[in-house]
């Protein structure tokens, strides 16, 4: 990505974030925001130039509706496992740390398939080197790392190798 | 609406204090934090967007609010599991298995 | 402030209560820092409820800024407890 591409994208961003958390639209805030955001872009967009974004797409964009869809049901369904391993007298839990791997390529995937993870039910993540995901599991099913990763991380990976192909 | 608003807020609320419990009553750190995390992410979002569906001109703001909430928490309960994990902590008597000895293979290859 | 709302607050204090309680006693220093973390998300749905039970628009600005801080508070903490300075 050019460096006067990411510093477009980390000025819109700066400014989209401003204008969100201010929620007017007054000139003399607006103005101040247009100020801050482009002093901060101006000293880290270096910083940005290796982060690349996909481009836009209708496909991607159909797909990432159906990811969100897919991490609301998965949240809701982690809750509900925690809470019911909370209450329950005995405290069922099985815990254990296994290692995953993934074949998602580019920072920016792997840091959204990290997050994912620590959203879903009962696992969350440790260390992320390379392609390998160290993840702590509430309720360990399976020891062997393949077996892992096909219940860990395929229900997302597929959507998100198209979204960040 | 009012009323929609209040159920959403109340279901928000006792998963708030349901991760509360899980917190006070799991043996070991990382249990800990996947209560920490879950529970209050959930339980956050619904008290947040709740309040804003009762009081239809705070929406917007309380939307930005529970989107922020909903973007952090994973992000710093993340960051703490991995210390915890750097300065040695034991896992509970029941764990099952523990693959973080062979996971520092990975970091010479690359 | 009806009786809902009461409830919802005395609610919210008991999970306050048991985190808290945590935070006194974890055996280890990660066990306290998750205690706090757990804290502050929901000290800021307590700031929310609260706006909400005195109907001031202020709070939100409060809960805004205080979920800013202390997810950079702690993420600073959690970087101290992983290499020490």
């Amino acid at each position: 990505m050019s460096k006067v591409k990411s510093f477009f994208y980390l000025f819109s961003a700066l400014f989209l974030i401003w204008i969100g958390f201010t929620t007017t639209f007054q000139p003399q805030e607006l103005g101040l925001g247009l100020i801050i955001s482009l002093f901060l872009s101006t000293i880290f967009f270096k910083t940005y130039v290796g982060l690349g974004f996909p481009p836009l797409g209708i496909k991607r964009f159909l797909f990432a509706l159906i990811y969100i869809i897919v991490l609301f049901k998965e949240i809701v369904k982690a809750n509900l496992d925690v809470a019911y391993r909370a209450v329950h007298p005995e405290v069922p839990i099985n815990p254990g740390i296994v290692i995953i791997n993934t074949d998602l390529e580019g920072d920016v995937a792997r840091m959204v398939l990290a997050n994912s993870i620590t959203l879903t039910p009962g696992t969350f993540t440790l260390d992320v080197i390379g392609d390998h995901l160290l993840i702590h599991w509430i309720n360990v099913e399976t020891t062997s790392k393949e077996e892992a990763t096909e219940l860990i991380g395929k229900r997302f990976e597929k959507y998100l190798k198209i979204i960040f192909a | 609406m009012y009323y929609l608003g209040l159920v959403v807020t109340g279901v928000g609320v006792l998963f708030l204090c349901l991760g509360g419990l899980g917190l006070f009553r799991f043996p070991d750190v990382y249990n800990r934090v996947q209560a920490g995390t879950k529970c209050t992410t959930l339980g956050a979002f619904c008290t947040i967007l709740g309040v804003g569906i009762t009081q239809p001109g705070w929406f917007w703001k309380t939307l930005i609010i529970a989107l922020f909430i909903l973007a952090t928490n994973p992000i710093s309960s993340h960051s703490l599991g991995r210390a915890a994990y750097k300065s040695g902590t034991e896992l509970a008597e029941e764990s099952v298995v523990d693959m973080a000895g062979e996971f520092d293979d990975y970091s010479e290859e690359g | 402030m009806n009786i809902v709302t009461i409830s919802f607050l005395s609610i919210i204090c008991l999970g306050l209560f048991l985190s808290f309680i945590r935070m006194l006693r974890g055996p280890t220093p990660p066990d306290r820092a998750v205690a706090v973390d757990t804290m502050t998300t929901m000290i800021v749905a307590t700031l929310v409820l609260i706006g909400f039970v005195l109907e001031r628009y202020v709070y939100l600005d409060v809960a805004l800024v205080y979920s800013l801080i202390s997810f950079v508070g702690l993420v600073a903490l959690a970087r101290f407890l992983e290499k020490g300075f």
